[in-house]
């Protein structure tokens, strides 16, 4: 309970928004575009602008913007319009408390302890990297093990150089920038060790970033030892067999003073936790309806914080959705209706939304994301209503490193029976 | 250098006996090898402060076990360090075991431990319902304590420190022999002299010992013992202590709460030969987890943020070594200090204090100042408290250690403090930064960025734990100049 004298703190917002990243910022012009004037972002790093403040390579925006921008330049979109709608956005303070009522606590420098009470909540939070200690890599703990993030962070914002010969573990996209970043800054990059048969990275980040620069790029292999008891001396790589055990004998030993770990993205969720949301073991995110909103009423999530997604122009346009949902539920304007499950079927991963409102009213189109759990070659995807097949698409090629998206049109929503919907892979 | 007492080594012992020193009217100072406090065995381990009846009653192990458990909860109140006392339960899993929980409890109360009982399935149950259901009968100890083995180190050192103890850091003791007013040193920061040594050096004790005393060789072998930690759940998976029955290589592996909710499931305990190899292996975590899983069949590794090594020093006589050394008048040890040398600290250090003072005539202080009080840690503090102490020290207002909620008022305190952090891990030891699921992905850099401002020094002279292990190789401009590596 609240004492008297913080209850008299607290401040009603309409909207609040958690995170200034591309994810934060879409839901915020969303919702003020559908006319939310009692709007609040909070954001706890000092600049809007979340991560892409320091992916500096170009690549972003093809989609949305059909150019191609770096990271800060596709930022810097969303900032100018952010402030061109007059958003207040809170940097430096850090959201400390959300519960399922949607009270929320944040703290910064300037302005203390802040107390809301927000009428829809948009978690936008982003992800974090998956360290080296939640792989268990045998070893010792010296000095030049970094997350690729993090070295990234070191060399584009505060313009140091985290080594000079490195191994990358992971061929995720971070990993495969960052093997072209440090090249270019004159580390030797000796190897980009994979522990999948196949890359989790984006196809045109491993022929720009690693084949451009003869990186080689070993599938099936991972590090099994780290060496060093100040600075990493070096780490020895094996081959894996296909349980993914190391296969004695492949042993290969690399010098080397850093180690950058690109082994995955976890949505960043302990305040959708703490809100006592629902949330997807196969995304690690929250559980959501095609308005995106989650177990939780008046609560909202959308990004890296509800499922990894590859491209920010995707984040986007998800969050877009998220803001103007938020914005129809505080105005009174949610849809009713029944709602129906979304499930993964063979070949697939993690589908998002999780469910599908059956309107009372109009239904909308709805698009589906999801991974496939595997790589398929002129696979066929199948939406199934029961045991009824609503939707068939053809697919040349299907691989966990590229989310695969579908859309499933207002009829076909409105003609659904209310059996649990599945998708899957046909081969 | 010149000194009455030097101590050699910074562990939870060698700080507690300077603590205890630091009483007296002497000029005290403490050499440790590392670049930090508690960076050997007292930062890596299972941190349990023991009931006491696992020793065998007679042995110096069994009475200063108890003694040091007895003084657990006040000292820590007094330093300001974590302490919490969850019980603890051994289980066996067979009847063939039930004799061996037998002996541990007549162990127990030979050794004057209170509370114990043998309690059944049922009860063992619906005390801890993730325990393995095959479970037989254990051990219910409810005095059996945790804390934080590496905070406690500090906050002893601290105390220590404002009472005069002089702590040289990244100076390790190469000889020790007679001579000059009583010992002469050397060390990598040159010779040193003192009327007084005491070895607290842990896994190196022996051949500090052997320098001292040749005509009585001590043995250590390091007994490496590997972990996984876990993230804090709530609620917790176990709240008490779970050992399994005991092997002759030690207590086996246990699944313990940790002060700060996360569960620990370890140690292995496989004799190496070099005493400063804390590398982790795949076999012996493999081992771990097999192991863990028959306390805790419902194991689940995905919450694993880290997994580490640590060093016991076991001494081949089985017994710890505490005392002046054999033929060497002026020379104190303590050698052999295993598990439960955590817990025995306290006493260890009260034993060994009092007998160098007796022994040399050391007059008390008049005044003997209390440890430093620090402000409650922000993630510990209520919603009233936290907006209180943002409004006195805006400090607060900056988390930079997202996941275990660390602000930068706090770094920049534990970077100030009497034996103040000068590393990264010196920060995560003291205020937890770092310490959590990202393992400092996000805040590493913005903790480089403060060490770099407090102490003065440029940024790629930060490290992680001393010596070269600094995080930055240079500055992008440098590396660009140079064209390469």
């Amino acid at each position: 309970m609240l004492s008297q004298e913080l209850r008299g703190q607290v401040q009603y917002v309409d909207v609040l928004i958690i995170g200034a990243g591309p994810a934060g910022m879409a839901a915020a012009i969303a919702a003020r575009e559908a006319g939310v004037e009692n709007l609040l972002v909070l954001e706890r790093e000092n600049d809007m602008g979340g991560i892409l403040r320091q992916c500096i390579h170009n690549g972003f925006g093809l989609h949305r913007f059909k150019e191609e921008l770096t990271g800060p330049e596709y930022a810097q979109r969303d900032i100018d319009r952010v402030k061109e709608l007059g958003i207040e956005v809170r940097c430096g303070t850090t959201v400390l408390s959300v519960d399922g009522e949607r009270f929320v606590t944040a703290v910064s420098r300037d302005r203390g302890v802040q107390l809301f009470e927000a009428g829809a909540i948009v978690l936008a939070m982003g992800c974090r990297e998956r360290p080296r200690g939640a792989l268990a890599t045998p070893g010792t703990r010296c000095a030049g093990v970094f997350s690729a993030g993090t070295a990234q962070k070191f060399v584009n914002l505060e313009g140091y150089m985290p080594g000079k010969r490195v191994v990358i573990l992971g061929s995720g996209d971070i990993g495969l920038i960052m093997a072209r970043r440090m090249t270019l800054q004159g580390a030797k990059v000796l190897a980009c060790v994979e522990l999948m048969p196949y890359s989790s990275g984006l196809n045109r980040n491993i022929v720009q970033c690693l084949q451009d620069y003869d990186i080689p790029l070993m599938l099936s292999h991972t590090v099994i030892d780290i060496q060093g008891r100040e600075r990493l001396s070096g780490v020895t790589v094996a081959q894996v067999d296909d349980r993914r055990q190391p296969i004695p004998g492949t042993e290969k030993h690399f010098d080397c003073d850093t180690l950058l770990l690109s082994v995955g993205l976890i949505p960043e969720n302990e305040l959708s936790q703490q809100a006592g949301v629902e949330m997807s073991p196969l995304t690690q995110g929250a559980v959501v309806d095609d308005s995106l909103q989650t177990s939780k009423e008046g609560i909202f999530a959308c990004g890296n914080v509800l499922h990894v997604h590859d491209l920010v122009d995707f984040v986007s346009a998800e969050s877009f959705k998220a803001g103007k949902a938020a914005a129809d539920y505080v105005q009174g304007k949610a849809r009713k209706g029944a709602y129906i499950a979304l499930k993964d079927g063979d070949g697939v991963r993690g589908v998002v939304p999780q469910r599908l409102l059956k309107p009372e009213g109009e239904a909308q189109s709805v698009q589906v994301m999801f991974r496939p759990a595997g790589v398929y070659e002129n696979a066929t995807l199948c939406v199934m209503d029961g045991d009824r097949e609503i939707l068939r698409q053809r697919k040349r090629i299907l691989t966990p490193g590229e989310m695969a998206e579908l859309t499933l049109k207002p009829e076909q929503i409105a003609a659904l029976s209310g059996a649990d919907v599945t998708v899957c892979v046909k081969q | 250098m010149k000194k009455d007492i030097i101590i050699i080594g910074g562990g939870v012992v060698g700080c507690a006996v300077a603590r205890l020193l630091s009483r007296y009217e002497a000029d005290v100072a403490l050499l440790e090898g590392a670049s930090d406090v508690a960076e050997g065995a007292s930062k890596a381990n299972s941190g349990i402060v023991h009931a006491g009846f696992d020793a065998k009653p007679g042995t110096l192990k069994a009475k200063l076990n108890v003694e040091g458990a007895r003084m657990y909860p006040a000292l820590c109140a007094e330093v300001d360090a974590p302490y919490g006392q969850p019980g603890a339960m051994v289980l066996a899993f067979a009847e063939e075991e039930r004799a061996h929980i037998r002996t541990l409890y007549d162990q127990g109360v030979a050794n004057g431990v209170e509370g114990l009982r043998v309690i059944e399935r049922e009860e063992i149950l619906s005390l801890e319902p993730n325990v393995n259901p095959d479970v037989v009968c254990a051990l219910l100890a409810p005095t059996s304590g945790i804390t934080s083995p590496y905070e406690l180190t500090c906050a002893l050192a601290d105390q220590a420190a404002v009472n005069g103890v002089d702590f040289l850091l990244d100076t390790f003791v190469q000889s020790v022999r007679a001579g000059g007013a009583g010992y002469l040193l050397e060390t990598t920061r040159g010779p040193m002299e003192a009327r007084i040594v005491v070895n607290c050096a842990g896994v190196d004790s022996a051949r500090l010992h052997n320098q001292l005393c040749p005509q009585k060789l001590l043995t250590i072998i390091p007994r490496k013992g590997e972990y996984y930690l876990l993230d804090h759940t709530k609620p917790l998976v176990f709240s008490m202590t779970m050992f399994q029955t005991p092997t002759k290589m030690g207590k086996g592996v246990l699944v313990s709460p940790t002060v700060h909710g996360n569960l620990l499931l370890g140690p292995s305990a496989i004799d190496v030969e070099d005493g400063t190899a804390v590398e982790t292996t795949a076999e012996a975590l493999k081992l771990v987890a097999d192991a863990a899983r028959k306390t805790w069949p419902g194991e689940s590794l995905r919450g694993v943020i880290t997994t580490f090594a640590g060093i016991r020093a076991h001494e081949t006589n089985g017994d710890f070594v505490i005392g002046a050394v054999e033929g060497a008048p002026g020379a104190y040890e303590t050698v052999g200090i295993e598990s439960p040398g955590l817990t025995s600290a306290p006493a260890i250090a009260q034993m060994l204090a009092e007998q160098i003072a007796k022994e040399n005539n050391l007059s008390e202080k008049a005044e003997w100042k209390p440890a430093p009080r620090r402000e409650k840690p922000f993630y510990a503090m209520t919603l009233e408290e936290r907006v209180a102490i943002v409004q006195k020290d805006p400090g607060y207002g900056t988390l930079v250690c997202r996941c275990e909620e660390v602000t930068e008022a706090e770094i920049r305190a534990a970077i100030r403090r009497p034996v103040g952090a000068r590393t990264i891990d010196a920060v995560k030891r003291r205020t937890r930064a770092g310490m959590g699921r990202c393992q400092g992905g996000f805040c590493s850099p913005r903790v480089l960025e403060i060490l770099s401002e407090e102490l003065g020094i440029d940024p790629t002279e930060v490290t992680k734990c001393g010596g070269d292990s600094r995080l930055l190789v240079g500055t992008i401009a440098e590396a660009a100049r140079k064209g390469g590596a």
